[in-house]
């Protein structure tokens, strides 16, 4: 778990610079992703959290920072034949499975798109047990090659735009929600496809999601995220068992779980920024509370987090 | 308990170019006053063409009510005319729909969408609808009412618009109040303000609640009652510890096993069910779920199973009830949660049909 497969360094996606409205999206977030691990990376709508996967496969140029791929600027100048090489590695599947996968295509040609960009097929034989192997893989089969999105539901169409991921062989996938607009019982096939081809070809995934319980169960690092900033990131289980931030606390307090006894003594935090009341001068940074768990907080936070902090 | 709706074997079709599509396939429940009842499903099971029947909003043709009764306060509502249902929508019945974004006008104020059902039912005054509109902002929990009653649905964010929904849906105190995944388009800190919300309510007002979600979490935070919806019939209903604790049908119990628990072993596989539920243009013989349930009997899918009942409240439509069927082993994830109810009967009872 040492080796680091995507480095972020202080990355910034500021939106309408110079304007009255401008938005500052990710503001100065820092984390790195190993190789083969799922990193989870939740917040709120509007926290910046799809921004910053976006940013990272350079579907929005940075403001400011850096990501470096296997050590390399993902935003740093490149020609057209590095940045295609680049494309290949790093690969997103989308939450609407709707409104993902073009409708007048088929779905090999959906499919294929990658591979005919790459020329990763010698021939048109080739391409096709491509295709045909990839419907396989994520659980479809062979006859739905020829048809188009629509003659398909959404969980399915989850699927193909997983296989359409796939088929360049990346090392690592951006998931933006990619469960979020599917019905419970076909979330968990997704969510165990997904894992299964991490096993069998050791994918690193970075699962944008909302959906606190399923991010727990699918990461094994996750990052909260909140106003452009990351406020937290640990282990899934530390976070979960020793949350430290407020904003943290109080997301885990607003999870439903299906069980109405502990739901009937619920007790909900709220958050207010406020709470904090951070001095001009104090210095707000990622600070290690405990091995691998880091906390946005002050100086005199970090003290306190560190007296909390259970063992 | 005073019961307030009693619908009894609901049949809705569809007329399309593919054929007729059954979407409520008989459909019995009751609801008592002050209760909230939830029902469960996935996409396409039903429930939300079984709330929309209630309120009668379903566009007919191509949609049909083919058979069954719904008595609101002992008043069957199937055969009344556009002109009569305009007198029950909004004031005894009321309906908060899943997407605050499109649900509102756009080109109405907030203050004058909520004044619009008092002046039609209650014959307010512009004056006094306005001030009740101001009152009842206040009471979902709106800063600045005064301020808020004059600006437009833009102006709100996505939580202050589904209060606003709820607002709306209020400004009446219809008897029933329908809820269609409202909190489905939230954040969960959000959903879960929206959820106290509406309990405080419902204690304030005495409203009862039909409560539309495929989230079990939310369920077991709200509902007193569950109805566990599948391929257009109720599967199993019961009170919420009865289904959490102690469900019976097979799909209910692949609900629950596909759902991550916090405090779950993450190295094992969810327990997701296989497949896709079936095309009700041709609903399949015997048993709709049978297809993509393990613990399917061969008469499953030849014989549509019948109602027995568990407990005074708990119901499930499962051919594994039988007496003469094989006991079977729910999924772990299930066991871990069923506990003894003090309340089942010593052996589920078959439920008879009165026709």
């Amino acid at each position: 778990m040492t080796d680091k497969l995507l480095e972020i360094k202080n990355l910034k996606q500021h939106f309408n610079i110079g304007k009255p409205n401008m938005v500052k999206a990710v503001d100065g977030v820092s984390f790195d992703i190993y190789r083969g691990e799922t990193l989870g990376l939740v917040g709120e709508s509007g926290c910046g959290k799809s921004t910053t996967g976006r940013s990272i496969i350079r579907l929005y140029d940075a403001t400011d920072g850096q990501v470096l791929f296997n050590g390399e600027d993902v935003h740093g100048k490149k020609s057209a034949k590095e940045l295609k090489k680049f494309n290949r590695k790093m690969q997103m599947i989308f939450q609407d499975p709707y409104a993902s996968l073009n409708p007048r295509m088929t779905v090999s040609d959906i499919i294929a798109e990658g591979i005919d960009i790459h020329g990763l097929a010698k021939d048109k034989k080739e391409r096709m047990e491509k295709v045909y192997a990839l419907l396989e893989t994520v659980g479809l089969n062979k006859e739905h090659a020829n048809r188009y999105p629509h003659e398909f539901s959404g969980g399915q169409r989850q699927r193909i735009g997983i296989a359409r991921a796939l088929a360049v062989d990346p090392d690592f996938i951006i998931a933006d929600e990619p469960i979020s607009a599917l019905d419970v019982s076909i979330q968990a096939q997704v969510v165990n496809l997904m894992k299964k081809l991490q096993r069998e070809k050791g994918l690193t995934y970075l699962f944008i999601a909302h959906d606190l319980s399923m991010v727990k169960y699918i990461s094994d690092r996750i990052g909260v995220m909140y106003f452009g900033k990351l406020v937290e990131l640990a282990t899934a289980d530390d976070l979960y068992n020793n949350p430290m931030h407020p904003y943290t606390q109080s997301l885990l307090s607003a999870i439903p779980l299906p069980d109405p006894e502990t739901e009937r003594t619920r007790k909900r935090k709220s958050y207010d920024p406020k709470s904090h009341n951070y001095g001009d001068n104090e210095k707000l940074e990622m600070r290690e509370i405990a091995p691998g768990h880091f906390v946005y907080c002050s100086e005199k936070e970090e003290k306190q987090y560190k007296a909390q902090y259970i063992k | 308990m005073e019961k307030i709706l009693e619908v009894k074997d609901l049949e809705v079709s569809f007329q399309t170019y593919g054929g007729s599509v059954k979407a409520v396939r008989g459909v019995s429940f009751d609801l008592h006053k002050g209760e909230t009842l939830a029902i469960v499903g996935e996409s396409g099971s039903g429930k939300s063409v079984t709330s929309q029947t209630i309120m009668k909003l379903i566009p007919m043709p191509p949609g049909q009510i083919t058979g069954g009764k719904i008595l609101f306060n002992g008043d069957d509502i199937v055969p009344k005319t556009d002109k009569e249902m305009e007198k029950i929508r909004g004031k005894e019945i009321s309906m908060i729909f899943q997407d605050p974004m499109t649900s509102l006008n756009p080109t109405m104020k907030i203050g004058y969408q909520i004044m619009e059902g008092l002046i039609k039912h209650q014959n307010m005054s512009k004056q006094a609808a306005k001030q009740r509109a101001v009152e009842l902002l206040s009471l979902v929990g709106i800063p600045m009412p005064e301020k808020r009653v004059n600006q437009y649905p833009h102006e709100f964010s996505g939580g202050m618009r589904q209060r606003a929904m709820i607002a709306i849906a209020l400004a009446a105190n219809p008897k029933l109040l329908i809820a269609d995944e409202p909190t489905t388009a939230l954040d969960v800190t959000i959903q879960a303000q929206i959820l106290e919300l509406m309990k405080d309510l419902q204690s304030k007002m005495d409203t009862s609640i039909i409560f539309i979600t495929h989230d079990l979490g939310v369920v077991a935070n709200v509902a007193d009652r569950v109805a566990v919806m599948y391929a257009g019939q109720i599967v199993e209903m019961g009170t919420v510890d009865e289904i959490f604790y102690d469900p019976r049908h097979p799909y209910t119990w692949g609900l629950l096993a596909s759902m991550p628990s916090v405090d779950n072993d993450d190295n094992q596989d969810l327990a997701a069910i296989p497949g896709t539920p079936p095309d009700l243009t041709n609903p399949p013989k015997g048993d709709a779920f049978a297809a993509r349930n393990k613990y399917a009997l061969a008469i499953d899918f030849e014989e549509e199973p019948p109602m027995y009942q568990i407990s005074e409240t708990h119901f499930a439509k499962t051919w594994l009830l039988h007496p003469d069927a094989p006991q079977v082993e729910p999924p772990d994830a299930v066991k871990k949660r069923i506990r003894q109810l003090s309340s089942t009967f010593k052996t589920p009872v078959l439920v008879k049909e009165d026709k």
